[in-house]
């Protein structure tokens, strides 16, 4: 039922699109701008809307047996953390595809033997590596990833207080301070 | 010197762009590194296509160096395998075992029957669930288990002829004749070194 509802909005609004850009036909004469910003909001809302009753899908399709809201919020959370490996930009959560589907129901059913969140991220990363951990741990490999940013703003740092170092002893103030203060 | 500063700035990111560009160029970035290589083989028990009654498991398959590799009638880039294994899979001295991977299995039968068949059996995971113990996320992918039911090497993706002569043959030498390789590299060197 919910999914013949979602398709009947979304003819609706591909009706509307059409209707829309054939009332206002694309004519040198009229401006641009203001038939621009029209359609870009009316393509923002279809856009919304569109993600809107995707979601709703997803949780409509895959529907699992939670004992109670909380489960359902662990749950969420979980797989929220985790990556859809063919899908790769999308968690396991967000994700349609056939696959990831699977993996939230071998999270389900993990769930259901009582098993805690660190025990499944441990059985799904001995099967797929640490690349379906979204928060990649700190180890050899990734220290470079966890610390390179600190490292490039000490970098930053450094180049910065040498150059006002220089134009001080220069005689020439970085830059006019209000207070008076002296570098 | 200093004036030179923001170009040697430059020239750093433009070497780091080249770099990332290289590498991604290099290296699939969507091929995920198994954990499992060198690890047991997971448990399993699947029936077999042709006669779903007989069941084969690692129990089963254990003294024997096999290769598993994971296809599906739905599945693009196994088509494109499949003219490789045709030709590929009697010269490579082990037997070659097909993983059917959710698919419908009068599909999988009308495929091998249409583009032949290369496996010397084929094993039916219709559910997908054993393949998430083998840490399969997409078909197709190849897996060479040893003789104590170790896997010894994966590969992601279709098998071609290079693939098969640079990694799979030699993967599999190395585990048909596990000493002789040190000692065979000796034996050239004095070989080289005597006349």
């Amino acid at each position: 039922m919910k999914l013949a509802d979602a398709m009947m909005l979304l003819k609706g609004i591909a009706r509307a699109v059409r209707n829309f850009s054939r009332e206002r036909p694309l004519t040198p004469t009229l401006s641009p701008e203001g038939r621009g910003s029209k359609s870009a909001i009316f393509f923002v809302i279809t856009i919304a809307l569109a993600i809107a009753v995707n979601t709703a899908f997803a949780q409509a399709i895959d529907p699992l047996p939670f004992r109670d809201h909380a489960e359902e919020l662990r749950f969420q959370h979980l797989t929220g953390e985790l990556r859809c490996l063919v899908c790769q930009d999308e968690n396991l959560a967000d994700s349609n595809a056939n696959f990831a589907r699977d993996l939230r129901h071998k999270v389900f059913e993990l769930m259901q033997q009582g098993k805690s969140d660190a025990q499944i991220k441990q059985y799904l990363v001995e099967r797929y590596s640490d690349f379906v951990l979204y928060d990649p741990p700190v180890n050899h490999r990734t220290w470079l990833l966890w610390f390179g940013p600190l490292l490039i703003l000490i970098a930053g740092g450094v180049v910065v207080v040498n150059t006002i170092r220089k134009r001080s002893h220069a005689g020439t103030p970085a830059a006019p301070t209000d207070n008076g203060d002296d570098w | 010197m200093s004036r030179l500063l923001p170009f040697f700035a430059f020239v750093l990111l433009a070497a780091l762009l080249g770099f990332g560009i290289w590498w991604n160029s290099a290296h699939d970035p969507t091929a995920v590194p198994s954990p499992l290589i060198n690890k047991p083989a997971p448990a399993y028990a699947l029936p077999k296509l042709d006669e779903p009654a007989q069941t084969v498991s690692k129990a089963s398959m254990l003294g024997k160096i096999y290769l598993v590799n994971v296809f599906a009638s739905w599945c693009i880039a196994c088509g494109e395998e499949h003219p490789v294994l045709m030709l590929e899979s009697k010269n490579l001295g082990v037997p070659l075992i097909g993983y059917n991977y959710k698919d419908d299995s009068s599909d999988a039968k009308a495929w091998l029957a249409q583009h032949g068949n290369p496996y010397d059996m084929v094993i039916a995971d219709t559910s997908g669930h054993t393949a998430i113990d083998f840490g399969v996320y997409g078909a197709p992918e190849t897996f060479l288990i040893d003789a104590q039911g170790v896997i010894r090497y994966k590969h992601i993706g279709p098998l071609t002829p290079e693939v098969i002569a640079q990694q799979v043959k030699p993967a599999i030498e190395a585990l048909q004749h596990p000493t002789p390789s040190p000692p065979r590299g000796e034996g050239r060197g004095e070989g080289a070194a005597s006349p």
